[in-house]
């Protein structure tokens, strides 16, 4: 199955896909965006894109990480639990047992992955969310995932990729989840400061204080073909205003359109144009560029 | 009722009880603050993109013996102050005229106050269309490593990302009846509860209160208000506030700009809570 993801150069694998799928189970998949039946088998080998439409649906972080070379990968942070700070409490059910069903249905302690791979052969630190679990809410784990993947790139002198989506800052935790906001920023200092880049990917969905933080501040911004990235929901905003926003509102594509990111890659394409803009910053270990006495002092975020 | 009856009465308000004096209109808001602390007040206008927003104001004042940049939320006192200045919700030419205030401080060295007072950052369908997102994220990552000292005060209403945009600094103050919280209990309720009714059950369990956050080690001081609150004696309330101000500052200037910038790092680095499971598993050996 490994092999099946690249057969073209261009497309990356993951063996979590066909491992996880368990695809004999349920061997046709109908596509959220067009309707058609989909074969699961043909989905997957397009990397869950409809091969109908083009419609991009949603990979677990475990997916994801198919976009390293095979066998690069080694995960870190294990170790770190969610906890309930408030001991927060609603009617339907407490943050505690929320947690507890969100670690047994996905089999994640919580909703990043972080680690480091490499692309081609070029070493980086990568930090990926996970929809399924809680919405990729950002909470302390996530945001201590992120911050130190951020630190290990700068200590290892590493590019960082991250890779985001998600429902914004996680309620259950409060105010201590919105500092991670801060948290993840502050540490991309550390990363500046090596002269190492940040490459954000965003994916469907991408909201709130995720969007509103770390992402939106990085080197490269790149974003799947329509996906739904935004800070306030579409639904928030159509009450306020009390119209229908267009269709396309909150796309990649308007997000390409209005200047705030840089690329709309399609998934399939990737690995190779990551691997492309790694090599640009790597490059730099062979050639220098910039006499080395008036080299650009990167100090305080800015050059 | 006796001032100290008041004080008494303070305690036992609930999370709700310091939503609603939060929001109160006749609460003091930036620019009162500004004009009764500071000398020399000249206001700055525009981001310099796109326009100048009304919620969002700043400038250079005289504070004390220093000269300070001032940023804040601006709320109105009646409804039509209020639809001026957007109820303190500002667009992303908000954010930007503040980034812009922002960097100029630091270029003349100039400490930075900030005062926070919003419901939240606007969300329309322009906001989006500029980048609301954008313009939020670039506050932070820049007050983040400001060259130069921050305090910032909550003096009603934080209110979100819209919040922390102009609030990451050396110091966080909460004004005993503010409230900063990570969504507003009306959207948290309609969210967890299902019922927007539920708000004050929402406010409750977020724990976005000054006891609350100063408890959780978000917030550095609990500033108190005269009894009752500060809409009812804004003058006592912005006295006792500007004396706090003064002396984190006094503080703050008396560091090395590295010292400064590493506990800054050390302060947001250290925010968040978790269990690291090699943490545990020590634990429980240690214990046999």
């Amino acid at each position: 199955m490994k092999e099946l993801f690249r057969r073209t150069r261009k497309s990356f694998s993951s063996a979590e896909i066909s491992e996880q799928a368990q695809i004999p189970d349920d061997l046709w998949v109908k596509c959220s965006a067009c309707r058609e039946i989909i074969y699961k088998k043909q989905l997957y080998d397009n990397l869950k894109v409809c091969p109908k439409c083009g419609h991009h649906m949603r990979m677990s972080a475990h997916e994801w990480l198919g976009l390293l070379d095979v066998g690069s990968f080694s995960e870190t942070d294990v170790h770190l639990l969610p906890t309930d700070p408030l001991g927060f409490v609603t009617p339907d059910e407490s943050y505690a047992v929320k947690l507890k069903k969100s670690q047994q249905r996905t089999g994640m302690a919580d909703a990043v992955i972080a680690g480091v791979g490499s692309i081609n052969g070029i070493v980086l630190a990568l930090g990926v969310g996970d929809f399924s679990f809680m919405g990729a809410s950002m909470g302390s784990v996530y945001g201590e995932k992120m911050a130190r993947a951020a630190e290990r790139a700068a200590e290892m002198n590493i590019p960082l990729l991250t890779i985001n989506t998600s429902g914004g800052a996680r309620q259950q935790e409060g105010v201590i989840a919105l500092m991670q906001m801060a948290k993840v920023t502050m540490a991309l200092n550390r990363l500046a400061e090596a002269g190492q880049p940040h490459i954000a990917v965003l994916v469907d969905p991408c909201y709130g204080g995720v969007t509103a933080s770390y992402p939106s501040v990085a080197d490269i911004i790149i974003a799947e073909p329509g996906a739904n990235i935004g800070f306030a929901g579409k639904r928030l905003i159509e009450q306020i205003i009390r119209q229908k926003l267009p269709a396309g509102f909150q796309t990649a594509e308007f997000m390409l359109e209005h200047g705030m990111i840089d690329l709309v890659v399609p998934r399939n394409e990737l690995r190779d144009v990551l691997a492309r803009l790694l090599r640009h910053y790597d490059r730099r270990r062979q050639t220098r560029s910039v006499p080395a006495s008036e080299a650009p002092a990167y100090a305080n975020g800015r050059p | 009722m006796e001032q100290h009856e008041l004080a008494t009465a303070n305690q036992e308000l609930t999370a709700w009880d310091r939503v609603l004096r939060a929001r109160q209109p006749q609460r003091p808001h930036t620019l009162d603050y500004v004009f009764a602390l500071c000398e020399e007040f000249v206001e700055l206008h525009g981001d310099r993109r796109f326009g100048d927003d009304p919620a969002i104001v700043g400038g250079l004042a005289a504070f004390g013996e220093r000269t300070v940049v001032v940023i804040g939320h601006q709320k109105g006192n009646d409804t039509r102050e209020n639809m001026r200045r957007n109820f303190g919700m500002p667009h992303p030419e908000g954010y930007r005229k503040a980034l812009r205030l922002m960097r100029h401080a630091e270029k003349f060295g100039l400490p930075l106050i900030c005062f926070v007072d919003t419901p939240g950052a606007n969300p329309n369908k322009e906001s989006e269309e500029r980048g609301q997102a954008n313009a939020i994220a670039e506050c932070i990552q820049t007050m983040t490593n400001l060259r130069t000292p921050i305090v910032a005060a909550v003096i009603g209403e934080g209110g979100s990302g819209g919040a922390l945009a102009i609030s990451v600094g050396d110091r966080i103050l909460m004004q005993e009846n503010a409230i900063y919280s990570v969504a507003s209990p009306e959207a948290a309720a309609a969210i967890l509860w299902r019922d927007a009714a539920r708000a004050p059950d929402a406010a409750s369990a977020l724990k976005l209160t000054a006891q609350d956050l100063y408890a959780l080690e978000i917030i550095d001081e609990v500033v108190p208000e005269p009894p009752g609150g500060a809409h009812l004696n804004p003058q006592a309330a912005i006295t006792t506030l500007g004396e706090r101000i003064q002396a984190h500052l006094d503080e703050l200037c008396a560091l090395d700009l590295p010292t400064l910038l590493q506990r800054r790092y050390a302060k947001y680095r250290s925010m968040g809570r978790y269990q690291e499971l090699a943490d545990v598993l020590l634990r429980s050996v240690k214990q046999g």
